[in-house]
């Protein structure tokens, strides 16, 4: 029977269970980028000193809420979509048991479901860490359990699907690269929700009553498993897309296979030790462990994502120049397709995750460089240059290939589409910047009042400080709106936008199959080699890529050692 | 192209642009100065995080802070009623983080150096004394022990920076140097 549809515009292949689990998880995800953006919004007008919109209990619930919406439901849905796009669609594979996929979402819907309606019940402002012995209900670590099972479900799937390709012979040689860097996200899942399974399932005992005590700094030490390692899902994930970006537009080939995938290989290796970096600054832990943990083994893994950094501009500036764009350094980055979202979303992506949410991570992920940082406001300005331009951004470009690809539908607002990169990422931009600037000055992390109005005692925080919390709050604004933008554009095109298909129907926007005859194709040709390039490497250098290379590390070097000399300002202490 | 498999079946042997091998020298021996940073500071710099900290209960803590208080109280702070407590230079010195303030007040001197015990009785607190810009993360049950040595004089706030329920905001501590 036939299964596959190839979709005439961009040659890829669609099998018709992978594909209606890819557009239901991918809608999944929209709908808590919502609700976690609604609720952003609202978090960042309330810590604008003049604002003030929520009350207390109001803005810790929404800030949980915020999130683990974000962080965990918009992301993994998403996750999980690429995942299948990346094994079935990109090696022309059948899924392994499409029918477990469908529980594996089922469980993660319920699991999501229950969470929020914990938040919404009131009892579980938690905040998305949930540290012990603060108590949520039970049904928030239920929950967080079946979601992360049903997540777990998806990435066995993933592996399934490979075993298949390989079974089947549906590609020569070895799995791409994009397909690569989605593995190295699945291993590194499976790490993490593993963790995730030993401290919450315990969580839950206590929060039901079995057990009678979780130790903190246990919890903490193997949620950060979790909490931060599911963080390294993402980088995984959108490095692989940025990779899949540059390969869709400009037909770029890596660089080097060797180096981007050994650069890959490195995260695997060295980036579960990324949980010691949260507990710098907690007692029961030696110098000696933090030091060697929270450098992720001497800063391996962070020298992966310098190469990724390197590669993935350099990959396109020389596609670029074999186009023709060959003048001075930067002429093949002038003229690249910036009114395109898709380039624009992946390069913003690019450059804000490394110049700062890199460089801010490594430099708070210091050991004592953690002293000035540590719980301060700087923290959430680091992740949202790393999660919400570097990995939202990045799944919002591929969401503008995919809504025509995948869900065939046209995108509708052409010029709302052609902004919406630059709205939210230099919203989120902003955002970061004064963020981290207002965590430099001492500003606390989810804190409802950092005026203390009726707190027993007083102090003030610099003006400077208050006034860079209001600027913040306003890059927040600018940030929902382009996040607005993107849901309204990509439900729009869902409903409204034009059919590429005759098959193309309401419900199969939104999971459902495509009409019976789209899918006549039996079973796809071979996916062959790339072709050898013909210029040979040597011919052309990624010159200009370099400079922005060298450019990152000048950043890096003052930007450590501003930081190295404001720690030796404080008290003295050991 | 990254989304098709690699052009030679042995892709291991493809070779590596030279800027990028030139790439990664530079920044594995940039990685190799943040690592050895660390240890460094370790031995000449002056700020560094405790290695001392002793699994307290709670109500053990409780006691020791308020022996210290008992002993060392110099006034009351009028409006919230919370001892002002002045320990001898070089002494251990105690605070304790709970629903929802830091206990008791401390007045330090200048350029002495003290042996602060920090934990909390409750749940999990954050000490972050203000505006000097010191954070440390305070667990229930866990006590740590941190050798401070003003070098400010002045009025100093703690600031709890983990949240800690829906008057963590209103968490607030002080220490007074002269």
């Amino acid at each position: 029977m036939a299964m596959f549809r190839q979709c005439p515009d961009s040659g890829l292949f669609f099998h018709k269970s992978a594909e209606s689990l890819m557009k239901a998880h991918a809608v999944l995800g929209v709908v808590y980028l919502l609700i976690g953006g609604v609720l952003g919004l609202l978090v960042a007008l309330t810590r604008m000193p003049s604002l003030h919109v929520l009350n207390a209990e109001d803005f810790y619930l929404a800030l949980s809420i915020h999130g683990t919406a974000i962080l965990i439901f918009w992301i993994i849905f998403f996750e999980m979509a690429v995942l299948y796009f990346a094994a079935s669609t990109l090696l022309r594979c059948r899924p392994a048991t499409p029918g477990i996929g469908w529980i594996g979402f089922l469980l993660m819907v319920i699991g999501s479901t229950l969470v929020m309606v914990a938040f919404f019940r009131g009892n579980s402002s938690v905040m998305f860490t949930s540290y012990v012995p603060m108590p949520a209900e039970p049904i928030f670590y239920l929950g967080l359990i079946l979601f992360a099972v049903g997540a777990l479900i998806g990435c066995f799937i993933f592996l399934g699907t490979l075993v298949i390709a390989k079974k089947e012979n549906t590609y020569d040689g070895s799995i791409p690269l994009v397909t690569f860097g989605a593995l190295t996200a699945t291993v590194i899942a499976i790490f993490t929700i593993a963790s995730g399974a030993v401290i919450l399932i315990p969580t839950l005992l206590w929060s039901l009553g079995f057990i009678n005590h979780i130790d903190p700094l246990m919890y903490r030490t193997i949620w950060w498993a979790l909490g931060h390692s599911s963080q390294q899902i993402n980088v995984s994930a959108h490095v692989a897309i940025w990779y899949a970006i540059a390969a869709i537009i400009f037909g770029a080939k890596p660089m080097s296979e060797k180096v981007s995938r050994t650069a890959f290989l490195l995260y695997i290796l060295f980036l579960q030790l990324a949980s010691a970096h949260h507990i710098l600054a907690d007692p029961g832990v030696s110098s000696t462990w933090k030091v060697f943990n929270t450098s992720y083994a001497m800063y391996l893994a962070v020298l992966a994502s310098m190469i990724h950094g390197l590669t993935v501009p350099g990959c396109i500036e020389i596609a670029q120049r074999k186009k023709g764009f060959n003048n001075g350094l930067f002429e093949w980055l002038q003229k690249a397709p910036w009114a395109n979202p898709v380039f624009s979303g992946m390069f913003i992506s690019l450059i804000i995750f490394g110049f700062i949410g890199g460089i801010t991570g490594v430099v708070m992920g210091t050991e004592q460089i953690n002293l000035i940082i540590h719980n301060t406001i700087f923290v959430p300005g680091h992740f949202h240059a790393t999660v919400a331009v570097g990995t939202t951004l990045a799944f919002m470009a591929i969401t503008y290939f995919l809504i025509p690809v995948l869900f065939r539908r046209q995108l509708i607002w052409p010029n709302a589409c052609k902004w919406q990169p630059y709205i939210f990422g230099g919203g989120m931009l902003i955002l970061s910047l004064l963020l981290l600037g207002a965590g430099t000055l001492g500003v606390p992390r989810r804190h409802w009042d950092i005026n203390f109005s009726d707190a027993a005692l007083q102090f003030q925080y610099a003006g400077t400080a208050i006034t860079m919390m209001g600027i913040a709050g306003l890059g927040g604004l600018m940030a929902a709106v382009g996040g607005a933008m993107f849901c309204l554009i990509a439900v729009g095109s869902l409903v409204f936008g034009k059919r590429l298909d005759p098959g193309a129907s309401l419900f199969s926007s939104f999971g459902f199959p495509m009409a019976a005859s789209c899918y006549n194709i039996e079973r796809p040709g071979k996916l062959e080699l790339a072709p050898i390039e013909q210029t040979g490497d040597s011919g052309v250098q990624a010159k200009g890529t370099f400079v922005l290379a060298l450019v990152f590390l000048a950043s890096f070097v003052v930007y450590f050692f501003i930081n190295a000399k404001y720690l030796s300002s404080i008290w003295p202490m050991g | 192209m990254s989304i098709l498999p690699p052009s030679q079946k042995i892709w291991w042997k493809e070779p590596i642009h030279g800027i990028e091998i030139t790439w990664i020298i530079i920044a594995l021996i940039w990685c190799l100065v943040l690592f050895a940073w660390m240890p460094y500071w370790h031995i000449y710099g002056k700020q560094n995080l405790s290695n001392e900290s002793y699994k307290t209960p709670p109500e053990v803590f409780e006691a020791k802070a308020n022996a210290m208080a008992k002993a060392h109280t110099v006034r009351t702070e009028p409006k919230s009623n919370i001892p002002v407590v002045k320990p001898p230079a070089g002494s251990d010195v105690y605070m304790l983080g709970r629903l929802w303030q830091w206990w008791p007040i401390l007045e330090l001197e200048k350029n002495k150096t003290y042996r602060l015990h920090l934990s909390s009785l409750d749940w999990q607190h954050g000490f972050s004394l203000q505006p000097t810009n010191i954070n440390l993360q305070i667990l229930p049950g866990y006590e740590t022990v941190v050798t401070i040595t003003p070098d400010q004089s002045g009025e100093f706030a703690i600031v709890c920076n983990e949240y800690c329920g829906v008057g963590h905001h209103t968490m607030l501590g002080k220490i007074f140097v002269k």
